[in-house]
Formats: structure tokens, sequence, C-alpha cells
């Protein structure tokens, strides 16, 4: 993806982050989140291998092996962080202690069904810690590329892939637009500057409910 | 009270068939020394309980890559592409486990429970063909707790009442897998004198550990 399309993206999840938020990024795109927080807001950012505080990468020469994250990319540690052992990185996440997860995702539909983990008979990465993430945060925001790389749309009237949770997803952010899943259907919130409303209806499948006056 | 032996003498404890859980998260935290030693070993056919399957290089992806293990429990194989060859083949029996879950029942096994109820994997597949309770009007999936017959951990260091202590994110699935081996054997940087470690500070205490090997400098 393009750097502007991340970096995009990116700023629009750290509007969703409040100040003194618990914050769970999954790997990838959700990550970018993290250099778009305002000056005089503070995130606290969980990584599920078992730390809470996690700092910015850290420079070059200066990696410690034994400070990753859960994608396995060195970080540091901000004052106030803690080291805790998974069963209680995953008491914080499945307790309900976590404000904010972003994930990225295969499929999402306007049910808020999540398919994040496998292909069937293409590509078994498993579900890791998504299942217990989505189940257990606050808040679950999909953040992704908002059509797959053939150009077929990843926001479907329903999920075939298999799920990783169900009805959980509460936003979708993509570089054309953000969507909010309500009890009455996808509603579409913004559409990105550069993009027109049927552009981003021809690029979903899943009915979406275009309030009057969206630009 | 733990008894110091070889990565070698670890290994030879370990029998075909034998459930071996493996501390460690994408390698980091994951005991080297012993899994090098199983290895050279040459011990096929283990069943293995582990958060990732690592890379194919380093962690318990060389178990995989040198075809000791037959079955495993796992959460994540997305940095080990020759577990899901194995996998698609036919070699290797997996079931996928949500992170949080496994821990749990790996937990349980440990601390004499015979499983955990959560809501995690709900009106997904991990919840096909299991029994659903529902507690104050929530549905949670009835998880089974899960035996091993080996706990083998990294941690940082021990004292020589085999009291351990862990470094930052190497951590991770340690002291939930100490707790759950019949046997566990705990690789460790070094071996410091009892007292040297504040009681306030031990993680795993020493009641869970049987056997210590010092990690080998590479």
């Amino acid at each position: 993806m393009a750097l502007d399309k991340r970096a995009q993206i990116g700023a629009r999840i750290a509007m969703e982050l409040k100040d003194g938020d618990y914050v769970n990024l999954g790997i990838g795109l959700p990550t970018e989140a993290a250099n778009h927080i305002p000056e005089g807001v503070r995130v606290i950012f969980q990584s599920e291998n078992g730390v809470m505080g996690v700092g910015p990468a850290p420079e070059e020469g200066t990696e410690d092996q034994e400070m990753i994250n859960a994608g396995g990319g060195f970080i540091t540690t901000l004052p106030g962080a803690s080291f805790f052992d998974s069963a209680t990185s995953f008491g914080i996440i499945r307790g309900g202690h976590i404000d904010v997860t972003v994930l990225g995702a295969l499929q999402v539909d306007q049910e808020g069904n999540l398919a994040n983990w496998m292909i069937p008979g293409k590509m078994t990465p498993g579900m890791g810690g998504a299942m217990d993430l989505v189940t257990g945060a606050k808040k679950v925001i999909v953040a992704m590329e908002h059509c797959d790389k053939r150009g077929n749309p990843k926001i479907l009237k329903q999920c075939n892939l298999p799920l990783t949770a169900k009805g959980k997803v509460s936003l979708i952010i993509t570089e054309m637009a953000v969507l909010e899943v309500t009890p009455k259907g996808l509603l579409l919130k913004e559409v990105t500057e550069g993009f027109t409303v049927e552009d981003v209806v021809k690029a979903t499948e899943a009915e979406l409910i275009i309030p009057e006056g969206l630009a | 009270m733990f008894k110091l032996i070889t990565a070698a003498e670890a290994a030879a404890l370990i029998k075909p068939r034998n459930r071996v859980a493996i501390g460690g998260f994408l390698a980091v935290g994951a005991p080297e020394s012993i899994i090098d030693a199983i290895v050279a070993a040459g011990i096929k056919d283990l069943h293995m309980i582990v958060i990732a399957s690592d890379w194919e290089d380093r962690g318990v992806g060389k178990l995989v890559v040198n075809h000791c293990v037959s079955s495993a429990q796992v959460s994540h194989m997305g940095t080990n592409k020759e577990i899901q060859n194995q996998m698609n083949s036919g070699e290797m029996k997996i079931e996928l486990v949500p992170q949080g879950t496994l821990m749990e029942r790996v937990r349980a096994f440990g601390t004499g429970l015979g499983g955990v109820l959560t809501p995690t994997g709900l009106g997904t597949v991990v919840a096909e063909g299991k029994q659903i309770i529902n507690v104050d009007g929530k549905d949670y999936i009835l998880e089974p707790a899960i035996p091993s017959d080996f706990a083998l951990i990294k941690a940082w260091k021990a004292d020589k009442d085999g009291n351990l202590i862990y470094r930052k994110t190497a951590r991770n699935s340690n002291p939930i897998m100490a707790m759950a081996g019949r046997i566990t054997i705990a690789e460790v940087d070094e071996i410091v004198e009892t007292g040297e470690i504040d009681p306030e500070m031990i993680v795993t205490p020493g009641v869970f550990v049987d056997y210590i090997v010092v990690k080998k400098e590479v």
C-alpha cells in the first residue's frame, strides 16, 4: 500500500483513540495509528505477548533481543510499562480491560462479523490472539484496504471465510471510507476526499445506509 | 528440589508420543538449548503445545523442520510455512486454539482444573462440537484442560532453590507452561545463590521446577 494511504488510515484510526485509553493494535496497517496520536493525548499500547506501555521502535543497533511485539518487531517501553505472562495478557484482553483494538481483515460484513485467520485450502496462519481480542475489547475497529488485491470487495453482506468472531466489529476504516456497524445495518459515515459515495458503493458488496447530504 | 542436568540429558528424558508444552513467543523466550538437543537426539512423534510455531530456524520451528513433531496444539503458524505444508500433506495433525484459550487450558491442567469457560470462539469453528454452558445469561464454551508430560521453558535466572525470574517479553507463556508439565525442565541463563533474588520478584516458585539446564552460549 502507498505510504500516504497507510498514513491516512493511521491518522483516521488515531482519531478514535482517547486520552487514557488502553489500546491493542494488530499487526501491519493498524500499527500505523501509533504514529498519529495527537500531542497531549496519552494512549497506552499493549502487545499481547506480554507488555503494556509499548514505545516506539528502537534505534538501529540498540535492539534488545528479548523486547518484541506480537508481530515479532523490536520495541522499546515507555515509563510506566509493565511485563506480564501470556495468561495475564489475555486476561486483560478477554476481561474487557482493553478500550480499543484495531485489526486487519480478510472479510468483514454488515452484521459486524469478521474473518481474518484462514483461507481454507490456501493459507492457515491461525487465529493467534485475534479471537480473544475481538471477543473481549470494548471497541473493535477493522482497518484495512477497502478491496483485496484483485479489486474484489472485502466488505460483504455476509462473510464466507471462517469467522474470527460474530457481530463484534463496530467501526471499519479504509482508504475510501469510514463505516459504522449499527443495529439497522452498515452506516456510511465518511467518504475520503477524492472519492465519491458512488465509488464506495461500487467497491462494497454490503448494503449501505447512506445519510442524506453525505458528500 | 530440582536437579541440574545438561540439555542432552533433558532430551534423553523425552520419549516419542510424549506431550510437550514449550514456552516462548516467536522464539523469544524459547528454550533453544533443549530444543537443539531434542533435534540432535532425533526424537520423533512428539505432540507439541505452543503459542506459535516460530521461525523455521529459531525456536520450536526447528522441531517442525526436523520432523520431531507429529501433532500440535498451537494458535499461530503464520511465520512458519513448513508447519502449514506438513499439515496440508497430512504429516502433522493440528488443533488451532485461540491464544488466550490455549493459555487457560494449559494453566487449568497445571492448577488442577478440568477446564475453563470462555466466550472466545463462540459462533466460530472453534465452538463446533463443544459444550456451551450458560452462566448468568451469558454463553461460554467449555474448553478442557490440556495435559502435558513435559514443560520445557526458558527463564532468565534461577536460584539454587529453583525459583525463577524472567526477562522482559521473554516471559510470555513460560510461567504458564512451567506450572503445567508433569515434569518441568527450565533452561536458564544463570543460576544464582539462594537469597540473591528478592522473594517479591520471583515469578515461578521453585516447587514447579524439576530440572534445570543452563543455556549454552552460542
